[in-house]
């Protein structure tokens, strides 16, 4: 029957997925500055993952007069700051709260809003308005602002912290993954999805997000350093993390009055917050591009 | 191959079929009472310009939309009662293949993944493993080589997309198929090769096809019977070979006249084009819908919708200007 | 046909990216006198557009590239003229309608405004204001819209209209050649109808020559004196209508393509379409292109390419015609 009989039967193929991690991976290494960052973000985690065998807890927290304000040297190679303390010490237990901080909350944020997003986005109707018109006031309020009221309301405490951070994050990821599914909605293929019987949960999880991952990605990255960079932000006004636990924001914080007399207490901390969020942007944009099969050339 | 079915309830039949959109300024009746019936194993035509409700129908037809009004029978059973689960065992006897080869399938998944997953929906097979080898079947039988089994759509071609489109319909081995303008996006070229294919797997599997299309020389070949629609409605509807010999509808004489035909001996023929463009379907005022471009329309025409009158054996029109019997429904 | 208005002599194009290189047109030639109508036929893929933009000179910067052959037209070498005076060609001397009529006006201006604009730009003759308004409801009367509608804007005009709107700016200038790419694929068949009507009565009464670049063989039965039938970017084939509509010589290829179109008065139910795919413009097969799909294919046909074989005006480049009756090779 015409061109159908002229194709061979050919012999049995594997229907293994070619590996998508090796096919994303293999993407990824020709990305030069994601690779970069890649190496930055794994270089930091392992620091902040080993600071115990670099310095003692002790060395963090331990107050010691003689050698405050000191300038970077071999002993100390960030420098001390005004207790005397190692700053390169401080800078990797911070490291540790900043980045766990971080990332727990934007895994959150990334999860519920994108299942929310997408949720809204397909199902529309009045489940679309109400939970829309309720982020708008949501996000009516400044996201620092809100990020305080919720822990006056809930309470300090690293967990809560996070919660609270994710929930600002929320209103703006439900927008971007509300917008990417509208346009994937509208494809036929969705159309074909129904027409075999595929069930919305099925639609949504299999079809509808990972065709939006692109811009989940990106955002999700994006927020890991905006999640850096506002719990700094907290902890700088003093209703993040309490002092003597280090973390980055805190460190700026400690910094501020002696920015003229020992600049390297500011410039070490920043320099890593700033060195980190750039990462983790650069990162993001070049696994968007690795995730899409049509970018495979 | 199956044996020629003669069971006298058709396959397929709608009544009254409504479908009215609500938009801001009204309603727009995109279907607007259609009757129409298909036998087992016949291909119905549906044609018309832009805009017509071609695809608006089919898509009600499937309950991919929800229709305003009237009924569909599929098999003598009114489908448009059916409750969720009923509706989705439905959904293994009626398919529909889209016009777009670019946007009708994931392209996330790799070929083999979108032709399975209908398989895998509905529990056909007990493991994956297996609706993937049924998959590759489906691929030899459409004619697109297994070594594209782990492909992605994008590394392929509209011609070879389109048949994964094809071999997906297939894949829970349907009763009837709504072909949405299967070839308008494909190379001339490549158009006679699916079309070919679709005629083949017609018979082979003993397939009802619903053929819509603006391209009337494209319906011509696939089709046994056409429906010309205007504005929602079925202005005429007759045996394929019947329309282009003696089409009665004003609109349908210049729709056949419009075709540019490859035949340069042709070239003095007067194209009578029609006046004007299509009218707005929202609100439509009482009447013919085709009046104000039709160059017969006298006052009737602009007062009174035409009922669909059978004027010949199996031929229906829906003008004043044609004698004969009104269909009652 | 004395002096051609335009004539393509060897052109070949290439698009050239790091990854690699297209070859989208190659070694065509043809001409085309004053006046007259030549059809592009071929499918997506086959250089028609890339040609076209090629004589407009509007091919990407970075990439498109006319590595050999020459384009003149009334006289002049267009491919080594300087940009500035190759704008003043374009859209006065050549302008061009593309396929979208949807995309090709530009949304926040009104339609007369955007005529006006292609006048403006253009004005040798030195008009007044008042001189371009009238020329602009002249122009848009000529395709059949009321002048009073053009302080609207496009999204107010239909499908159609719009077309009409960028025939009106393309015709505004009344250029000496007129390049039309699918002017009306994206277009009802109705409506299809009265724009081919419309486009060949402006061309019989303002003498303007025309490329008609289309897929359809019925658009170019109907308002073509001369037919180019290119596949995998070169041209295989061309002749008057006559010779492609009537005669019985032809490129396995085109009678391929003929055999594709459903036909509204056979009452054959199967279409003989030709097998296979277009081959990949990166890595055209050696020998002749169609080869690979081609029933009547040689050793000879999958190793050298072919020459022309002329008679007449009927050209074709196929190894097929080298010694048949009444076909010369050309030199």
């Amino acid at each position: 029957m015409g061109e159908t009989a002229t194709v061979l039967r050919e012999e049995h193929i594997e229907f293994k997925k070619p590996n998508q991690l090796k096919e994303i991976w293999r993407r990824l290494k020709k990305d030069k500055l994601a690779m970069f960052g890649l190496i930055v973000i794994l270089l930091i985690i392992v620091m902040a993952v080993c600071a115990n065998f670099a310095a003692d807890y002790e060395a963090v927290i331990k107050l010691n007069t003689k050698i405050r304000l000191q300038p970077p040297s071999t002993e100390h190679l960030f420098g001390t700051d005004s207790y005397g303390r190692d700053i390169f010490a401080r800078c990797l237990y911070g490291a540790r709260m900043s980045l766990a901080i971080g990332f727990f909350s934007a895994v959150l944020a990334t999860v519920c809003g994108s299942l929310i997003g997408a949720m809204t986005g397909y199902i529309g109707g009045r489940l679309d308005s109400i939970i829309m018109r309720f982020l708008d006031i949501v996000s009516a309020i400044p996201s620092t602002l809100l990020a305080l009221a919720v822990v006056a309301a809930m309470g300090s405490g690293v967990m809560k912290l996070c919660l609270a951070l994710s929930f600002t994050a929320i209103p703006g990821f439900v927008r971007i993954v509300r917008s990417a599914v509208l346009g994937i909605a509208d494809q036929e293929y969705i159309e074909a999805c129904r027409a075999g019987g595929t069930s919305t949960w099925r639609i949504l999880t299999r079809h509808i997000l990972p065709n939006a991952i692109g811009p989940v990605i990106v955002q999700g990255t994006m927020e890991v350093s905006t999640m850096i960079r506002t719990i700094a932000t907290l902890s700088f006004l003093g209703l993040g993390i309490n002092p003597p636990t280090p973390e980055w924001g805190a460190l700026i914080s400690e910094a501020k009055e002696f920015l003229r007399t020992c600049p390297s207490m500011m410039l070490f901390p920043a320099g890593m917050l700033c060195l980190t969020a750039f990462s983790i942007s650069v990162f993001g944009d070049g696994l968007r591009d690795a995730l899409d099969p049509r970018l495979k050339s | 191959m199956q044996a020629v079915n003669n069971n006298p309830v058709p396959l397929l039949e709608t009544r009254g079929l409504q479908k009215y959109f609500k938009v801001p300024k009204g309603m727009l009746h995109a279907v607007d009472g259609v009757n129409l019936s298909i036998p087992h194993q016949r291909t119905l035509g549906v044609v018309g310009e832009s805009g017509c409700g071609k695809s608006t129908l089919g898509r009600t037809i499937l309950r991919l939309l929800e229709a305003t009004g009237g009924e569909v029978l599929f098999e003598g059973e009114n489908i448009l009662t059916y409750d969720k689960k009923q509706m989705h065992r439905m959904r293994r006897e009626m398919q529909i293949i889209f016009q777009d080869p670019y946007s009708s399938i994931n392209p996330r998944m790799s070929v083999v993944e979108i032709i399975a997953e209908y398989m895998i929906v509905h529990k056909i097979y007990p493991t994956q493993q297996q609706a993937f080898q049924r998959a590759a079947e489906l691929m030899d039988f459409v004619g697109l080589a297994r070594r594209y089994a782990n492909a992605y759509p994008h590394e392929l071609d509209g011609g070879r997309r389109q048949r994964i489109g094809i071999a997906r319909a297939l894949s829970l081995n349907p009763k009837f198929i709504v072909c949405d303008e299967p070839v308008s996006a494909l190379d001339v070229s490549i158009q006679a090769q699916i079309l070919n294919l679709l005629m083949d797997i017609q018979d082979e599997m003993g397939l009802t096809y619903m053929f819509i299309t603006h391209d009337l020389s494209v319906v011509k070949h696939i089709s046994d019977e056409i429906l010309v629609m205007y504005l929602g409605q079925c202005v005429e509807h007759c045996g394929s070979d019947e329309l282009f010999e003696n089409p009665l509808h004003p609109y349908t004489k210049a729709l056949l006249s419009a075709i540019p035909e490859p035949d340069i001996t042709m070239r003095g023929k007067e194209i009578r084009a029609i006046r004007g463009e299509v009218t707005s379907p929202i609100n439509p005022p009482p009447g013919c819908r085709f009046a104000s471009r039709c160059e017969h329309a006298c006052e009737r025409c602009h007062r009174e919708t035409p009922p669909l009158c059978e004027v010949g054996p199996r031929h229906f029109v829906a003008c004043h200007l044609v004698k004969g019997e009104p269909v009652h429904v | 046909m004395n002096e051609a208005l335009l004539e393509v002599k060897d052109l070949t194009v290439k698009y050239v990216t790091d990854l690699e290189t297209v070859h989208a047109v190659n070694r065509i030639s043809f001409s085309l006198g004053r006046g007259q109508t030549i059809g592009l036929v071929g499918e997506t893929g086959a250089g028609k557009t890339t040609t076209a933009l090629s004589i407009m000179r509007l091919l990407p910067e970075r990439t498109g590239k006319v590595t050999g052959g020459e384009i003149r037209f009334a006289g002049q070498d267009l491919l080594a003229m300087p940009e500035h005076e190759m704008q003043a060609i374009r859209g006065e001397k050549i302008a061009m309608i593309f396929q979208d009529p949807m995309t090709s006006l530009n949304p926040v201006m009104t339609v007369g405004d955007q005529i006006a604009e292609a006048l403006d730009l253009h004005n040798d003759q030195g008009r007044s204001r008042e001189q371009i308004q009238e020329r602009v409801d002249e122009v848009l009367s000529m395709v059949g819209i009321p002048p009073q509608r053009k302080s609207e804007y496009p999204h107010q005009f239909s499908g159609g209209m719009k077309q009409r709107v960028v025939i009106a700016i393309a015709l505004a200038c009344e250029p000496e050649l007129l390049i039309a790419d699918e002017p009306t694929t994206a277009l009802d068949v109705t409506i299809q109808a009265q724009v081919i009507s419309m486009i060949r009565e402006l061309r019989d009464r303002l003498q303007t020559a025309m490329i008609m670049i289309t897929h359809d063989l019925g658009i170019v039965a109907q308002t073509c004196d001369n037919v180019a039938v290119m596949y995998a970017g070169a041209l295989i084939e061309i002749g008057s209508a006559e010779d492609i509509f009537l005669g019985g010589d032809h490129h396995p290829y085109t009678v391929g393509l003929f055999g594709s179109i459903p036909n509204l008065r056979s009452k054959a139910k199967r279409l003989t379409p030709i097998p296979g795919l277009m081959p990949d413009p990166t890595h055209l097969p050696e020998g002749c292109s169609f080869s690979p799909r081609c029933p009547h294919a040689t050793e000879q046909c999958r190793t050298a390419p072919p020459a022309v074989y002329t008679r007449g005006s009927h050209r074709i480049c196929c190894h097929l015609f080298a010694d048949r009756e009444g076909w010369k090779e050309d030199a």
